[in-house]
């Protein structure tokens, strides 16, 4: 018995492990050095301090998106359209910081207002064509962020272009005053992780301790049950919906506000789908969610100097990433695998 | 075929499932294994059929020991189980089914299994339309296809699970003249796991009695009722006697109601419960009685008509506004429709009651589930998952989740696949709630429950509601003629 509580709680870790080992041989097989390699990627995320300061960057929107996603997983939602909330939350900063004109302390705290409301509008929308539409949320999502990445492309070559013609490539850079304050030379914004930290206490404490997470669990493992039970789904779902859209609003103005200067083509990186696997690696594991983004963004911040250094190719990053979801999809849950064996229902 | 179990056991944590139960059965009988819920039959025929392993015991067929590690192997040594629910796959028809399970080749073989499927169906006199699709078979004909399934997979032991839960009286007895059949005439072992003890009577030669995981009797059948009941649970259970009651005024009506649905509509509805009546619904499934209590609890819409509570119109109000309203509901389907898998009889109370605060008192929860484990009898802890409680504890439960103080309780099937005892206690807690002046309004296939417990009782046939009865004029012939659609 105690043996198998050991191998539980390090199982996570097997994936990881496994995910390594794969790319290790197949970097061994393009005849390069795996430990090279490895040793070259860490390098390029903790080489030097801009580095580091760069994956700690690049992690906050995720966090703050794995967050959010969390929510809607709980609820049993597939909430896919959140690249698309990620965007919309970019727009609507942009659009303060472009066309108010205001000293920092009430331009930020606008801009990161507009940025969550218009993210929880785009999922909100989203839960409504569900709950009234019956439109599955994963079609709604794909066709939202469709409609998001359109706006962009819309507003940088249109009504946005830079006074200089059109480059297709961004707005203009905004305002000293509505960015993020950033530490030191870097991308990296101290206030933005503030809110993370803040955003993830406060869903875990919503989670545990409160009505409305145990609302959404219900929700999560039967609509039907938890409806006759007295909770009211529709306005629970447009409601995670919108918790998470908000979260990922707030990205998005990371992103616009620190990470870039401007709106631009592909504001998100794909930061949402990215958080929905981290949330997957994850599997409800709240404590898990931290440290698996921020693993997420050293890989995929090593991964650029990996390809300044060893020729490979940095989406080698990428496939580390992909393989691990996989492996843990395939034996990620160890129950199945019957190495715990299942308390099976008596009679 | 001789098998022998020795020594049986298995544990579920410190629930003695089956604390070292030994048993023979010989080709050419049936056998009936009865128990009160909970008393360990299911767990013993899943061990027999292969779906569970044993925690020590063996099983010895013709003097070989045995060790099955799935269903299948166990069809493949002669043992075959009928689940309650069929394993068929809804979209598919009959043939394909059937051919599912038979057929391991990549060409399917539609002739082999057309000849197959007509000359089992043709012994037993079942009628199987091949084309069919599941989705359109009753529970009775999906019975038989599974039936035909195990018999031609080679099953020289057939295990009934409550088999004659939810089919029609003459399926049930096509399906018992083919069990004679398959036990005398082909010399084939049957086992008719039950609590219902008027079928073991009429079924088998020899009752297998388990109480609390251990064989605690065998009779031969027929013997007296009493007999095996003293056996089930150590002592008779004493009827719940029916407190007499004063009804009141008018709880809820329904004046000229129209459901309209796919698939039937229900027409012309006129009824009144008063406060503290006991209203019984029969039918077979699916002849309307459902979709009236459904809309009394503002799960269907009604397209004309009105239904009002206590003199209040709420023909249009939602479920939640009538569950504030003091409208009780307990569906048939406890895990489906009622019980969270995966939430812990405390969640469960926190999400049931009227609670308006944001954060949640786990302490204070925590208290008032364990005063309601002890008032209902539930066995289960605070922590233990609803899907971890027995059927007749999830039951319970689902009492215990009911608000204080109703107006009006809407059942279905409020005891189905409860035993005796079990079935009385909830009664005993319905009369309790109709002191304090609830209206109860129920629906049940069981005949027997309908005429007891009811003060009037109204038929359903085909979506029309038949005249209103008085339960103590009635009779079982008279009810059984209007489920006909005989007047």
């Amino acid at each position: 018995m105690k043996s198998r509580q050991w191998i539980k709680v390090v199982w996570p870790v097997v994936p990881i492990l496994a995910a390594l080992l794969v790319t290790s041989l197949l970097l061994y097989l393009f005849g390069a050095n795996p430990l090279t390699a490895f040793d070259a990627m860490l390098q390029g995320a903790f080489g030097d301090q801009s580095k580091t300061l760069s994956v700690l960057a690049f992690w906050v929107p995720l966090l703050l998106s794995a967050t959010g996603l969390l929510v809607t997983f709980t609820a049993g939602l597939w909430n896919i359209g959140i690249e698309g909330q990620i965007i919309m939350g970019a727009i609507a900063a942009s659009w303060v910081a472009l066309k108010l004109e205001a000293p920092s302390v009430v331009l930020i705290p606008l801009e990161i207002l507009a940025a969550m409301a218009a993210g929880a509008l785009w999922a909100a929308l989203s839960a409504v064509l569900k709950t009234r539409g019956k439109v599955h949320e994963i079609f709604s999502g794909l066709a939202l962020n469709n409609i998001a990445i359109i706006l962009t492309n819309f507003l940088i070559s249109g009504p946005w272009q830079p006074p200089e013609g059109g480059t297709f490539r961004g707005t203009e850079p905004f305002q000293e005053g509505a960015l993020l304050p950033l530490l030191g030379e870097s991308r990296f914004s101290p206030l933005s992780l503030v809110l993370a930290v803040v955003a993830f206490s406060m869903v875990v404490v919503t989670l545990q301790g409160t009505l409305w997470g145990l609302k959404l669990k219900a929700l999560g493992k039967n609509l039907r049950s938890a409806f006759l039970l007295g909770v009211s789904s529709e306005r629970e779902m447009i409601l995670a919906m919108a918790f998470c859209g908000a979260l990922a609003g707030l990205g998005g103005a990371v992103r616009v506000l620190s990470w870039f200067d401007s709106l631009r083509q592909s504001i998100s990186g794909g930061i949402g789908f990215l958080a929905l696997l981290v949330v997957m690696l994850a599997n409800y594991r709240v404590f898990w969610i931290p440290p698996i983004s921020f693993f997420f963004s050293m890989v995929l911040n090593g991964a650029i100097s990996l390809q300044l250094r060893t020729q490979l190719h940095s989406s080698l990053g990428g496939i580390l990433t992909e393989l691990m979801v996989l492996f843990v999809i395939l034996f990620g849950d160890a129950a199945k695998l019957g190495i715990f064996r299942k308390k099976n229902e008596h009679d | 075929m001789h098998i022998e179990l020795r020594d049986i056991c298995k544990y579920f944590g410190p629930v003695k499932a089956n604390d070292g139960i030994s048993l023979v059965f010989e080709s050419g009988r049936i056998y009936g294994l009865l128990g009160e819920n909970g008393a360990g039959k299911s767990t013993l025929m899943k061990i027999l059929s292969g779906y569970q392993l044993p925690d020590s015991g063996e099983i010895v067929i013709d003097g070989q020991p045995q060790r099955f590690s799935s269903p299948a192997e166990a069809l493949g040594r002669g043992i075959g189980m009928l689940y309650q629910d069929p394993l068929d796959i809804p979209a598919f028809n009959v043939k394909d089914n059937y051919l599912l399970g038979r057929d391991r080749r990549v060409i399917l073989d539609y002739k082999m299994a057309r000849e197959e499927l007509e000359e089992i169906t043709a012994r037993f006199s079942f009628e199987l339309d091949q084309q069919a699709s599941i989705e359109n078979l009753s529970l009775g004909e999906r019975q038989q296809l599974e039936l035909t399934r195990l018999l031609v997979g080679g099953a020289q032991v057939l295990i009934l699970d409550e088999p004659t839960t939810g089919i029609s009286a003459d399926q049930k007895d096509k399906l018992f003249n083919s069990i004679r059949k398959l036990a005398w005439e082909e010399g084939k072992t049957i086992i008719l796991v039950s609590h219902k003890l008027d079928e073991v009577q009429e079924l088998c030669g020899e009752a297998l009695i388990l109480r609390k995981g251990k064989l605690v009797g065998r009779s031969e059948v027929p013997c007296s009722n009493e007999e095996l009941v003293e056996k089930m649970f150590g002592q008779v259970p004493l009827r719940g006697e029916r407190p007499v009651y004063e009804i009141g005024a008018p709880v809820l009506e329904l004046r000229d109601i129209r459901i309209p649905t796919y698939r039937l509509t229900v027409e012309d509805i006129n009824l009144t419960v008063q406060a503290g009546e006991i209203f019984g619904l029969a039918g077979l499934e699916g002849s309307g009685q459902q979709l009236v209590l459904k809309a009394c609890a503002g799960l269907v819409k009604t397209d004309r008509g009105r239904i009002s509570l206590v003199g209040q119109d709420i023909t249009h109000w939602s479920y939640q506004r009538l569950r504030t309203a003091g409208v009780g509901y307990i569906a048939a389907g406890r895990l489906e429709e009622g019980l969270v898998a995966g939430l812990s009889l405390t969640e469960h109370l926190v999400l049931s009651q009227p609670s308006h605060r944001f954060f949640i008192d786990w302490m204070g929860a925590r208290k008032q589930i364990e005063a309601r484990i002890e008032q209902y009898q539930i066995v289960g802890r605070p922590d233990s998952n609803a899907d971890e409680l027995s059927g007749g504890n999830q039951q319970r439960l689902l009492f215990g989740l009911l608000w204080e103080s109703l107006k009006m309780i809407l059942l279905e099937h409020p005891t189905r696949g409860l035993d005796v005892r079990s079935s009385d206690w909830i009664w005993e807690q319905l009369y309790a709630r109709r002191q304090s002046g609830t209206a109860i309004l129920f629906m049940s296939s069981d005949l027997d429950e309908i005429i007891d417990r009811s003060d009037r009782i109204a038929v359903f046939s085909g979506g029309k509601m038949s005249r209103i009865l008085e339960a103590k004029k009635t009779t079982v012939e008279e009810v059984g003629h209007l489920i006909g659609g005989q007047a």
